[in-house]
């Protein structure tokens, strides 16, 4: 078996040098289903959010998981995002004299970009990846077939409440980070180094438009899915990993949750603002 | 001749190299309890997964009332399911519930039961297996005898037709095994459920079986009542019988859960 298992590795790795075009091929088609199941994993959750009774005790529990514990540190990373934005977009625009702008370049930069995309990444980090990590565990307890064979849909009781609480969650938290971002730009643009204030916020005034917002609000709802699904999807078949089974898969299935979501919030990210641009 | 409930014919199943089940052929009748016996690792668990759904074989047939579950519609398979309840040997139960909430889940999810009826049925088969007091707790709080028992408790409070226990008395004293061979057996006589038990409380769980099976490497060596068991000629059955007659004086076998 051991043997087996090393002569396994030594081949695909080997196969890799003797033949790369092979290899691509599988490595591609490999992508092309997994993100096929990914896509048909969500679209069934996302349906069986609407089934009847409603979840509405479970959703709210995860909007307390997902949403309001993360508020804490959402503000935190605001903060210092807006309040580092203000320091650099200070020093640059004073060189070209119109640093009156920093408003602008604080609020426009956070509500199309920053705002979503990192409170994406914060909520993955606290929140994803305990998700991938519970919903692993209960994989490799047997509570996900013991659902099973209580006619219970899994994706339905574990998936569908987590991805309505996301859903509900991120804009609100991405606005969150906004607002204090903007603020976090004031203290240091303004407090800090010296621009008046109500020019500050004029410029935001001036310069935002609606489309601004509502951009940012479609990324937020995305994110919202692309990390609930990434991370459920990668709990809910940590027993097909091949690499590491039991608590080393968990701990596997959670990494790699991690690192895809926060690698597809990018790649989408770009795909939508070139989209909505 | 009677017709089989459920009935395995010529059933494979490996996983990688390690062949599990070399053509298992099985039949269970309704209305009797049904005991596997066998070696540890030697596919139980697997084989009684298989009938739920939770495994699906390489090749071969099971038959529910003559008809293949794998030509079952979607429909069909859940009003099966919903009919039969598993007991997990690994208890299976949800560790971020309490023992309230994972006995009452099958009911809370699956029937439109009032909260009172729900609680009326739970409280009672609570009763029934001496569990009580520790409705707020968790199951890691518990022994694992007594998470044994909550997984029974979860298992039965549907009143299912159709139970599957997988080694339900492993690791209880002598009292409680005998309290969860009864309650098996008074559920029989109530309701004349259809049961199968895995086990290795031999010769107790004879008492209220009508038929043992044993599996041996992958295939059914021996199908019939428990008195035909005894009487059997076959060199395996007579070791792993007597095995474990003069393994333990008093009858009570304790086999270690792995191996
Ligand atoms: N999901 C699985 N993937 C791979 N191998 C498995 C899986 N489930 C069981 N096996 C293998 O199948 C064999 C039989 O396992 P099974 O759990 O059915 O034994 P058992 O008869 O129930 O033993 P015990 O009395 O110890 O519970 C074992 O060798 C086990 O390694
Ligand atoms: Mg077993």
């Amino acid at each position: 078996m051991v043997l087996a298992a090393i002569r396994f590795v030594i081949m695909s790795q080997l196969s890799v040098l003797l033949n790369p075009i092979t290899a691509l091929g599988r490595w591609i088609i490999f992508i092309v289903q997994e993100m096929g199941r990914i896509a048909i994993f969500f679209f069934k959750s996302f349906y069986l959010m609407f089934s009847r009774p409603f979840q509405i005790k479970k959703i709210l529990q995860q909007i307390h998981f997902i949403g309001s514990k993360s508020v804490f540190v959402i503000c935190l990373t605001g903060a210092f995002t807006g309040m580092v934005l203000g320091l650099q977009g200070y020093h640059t625009l004073v060189k070209f004299g119109s640093s009156g702008f920093l408003g602008a370049v604080v609020a426009l930069s956070l509500i199309r970009e920053l705002g979503p995309v990192l409170a994406a990444i914060m909520v993955t980090g606290r929140a994803g990846s305990a998700i991938a990590a519970e919903v692993g565990i209960m994989r490799i307890s047997e509570e996900i077939d013991a659902l099973d064979t209580m006619d219970i849909n899994p994706l339905r009781f574990l998936v569908s409440p987590k991805l309505a609480a996301a859903l509900i969650s991120m804009p609100l938290l991405t606005a969150l980070f906004d607002v204090v971002g903007i603020i976090g730009g004031y203290i240091s643009g303004s407090l800090l180094l010296g621009i008046s204030g109500g020019i500050y916020f004029s410029r935001i005034e001036t310069s935002v438009e609606m489309a601004d917002v509502t951009g940012g609000f479609i990324k937020s709802i995305v994110f919202a899915a692309v990390i609930v699904t990434i991370c459920c999807f990668q709990g809910y078949y940590t027993h097909t990993r091949r690499e590491g089974f039991g608590a080393k898969g968990v701990s596997l299935s959670t990494t790699s949750a991690v690192v895809i979501s926060c690698v597809i919030i990018l790649i989408t990210d770009y795909v939508l603002t070139s989209l909505l641009l | 001749m009677r017709e089989p409930f459920i009935q395995f014919k010529n059933v494979y199943k490996s996983f990688g190299e390690n062949h599990v089940l070399n053509g298992a052929d099985l039949s269970i009748y309704k209305g009797e309890i049904t005991t596997i016996i066998g070696k540890s690792g030697g596919g139980k668990s697997v084989l009684l997964k298989h009938i739920i759904g939770l495994i699906e074989q390489d090749s071969g047939n099971i038959l529910f009332d003559g008809q293949p579950l794998s030509n079952m519609k979607k429909a069909e398979k859940k009003a099966l399911k919903r009919k039969c309840s598993y007991m997990f040997q690994g208890t299976a139960l949800f560790d971020s519930l309490t023992i309230y909430e994972n006995i009452a889940l099958p009911l809370k999810e699956t029937t439109r039961l009032s909260d009172s009826e729900i609680n009326r049925r739970v409280k009672d088969k609570m009763d029934q297996l001496d569990l009580n007091d520790i409705d707020e707790k968790y199951p890691s709080q518990l022994s694992g005898g007594m998470k044994k028992r909550v997984a029974l408790a979860r298992a039965l409070v549907t009143d299912p037709e159709t139970v599957l226990f997988d080694e339900p008395t492993t690791g209880l004293d002598p009292i409680r095994k005998k309290s969860v061979h009864e309650m098996i057996s008074n559920y029989q006589l109530k309701f004349g459920f259809t049961g199968v038990v895995v086990s290795h409380d031999i010769p107790d769980i004879f008492h209220i079986s009508q038929r043992v099976a044993m599996l041996n490497d992958g295939r059914i060596l021996f199908e019939g009542s428990p008195d035909k068991l005894a009487q059997s000629s076959d060199p395996a059955v007579k070791e792993f019988i007597q095995g474990l007659y003069t393994g333990n004086d008093n009858g009570c076998i304790q086999t270690d859960k792995k191996n």
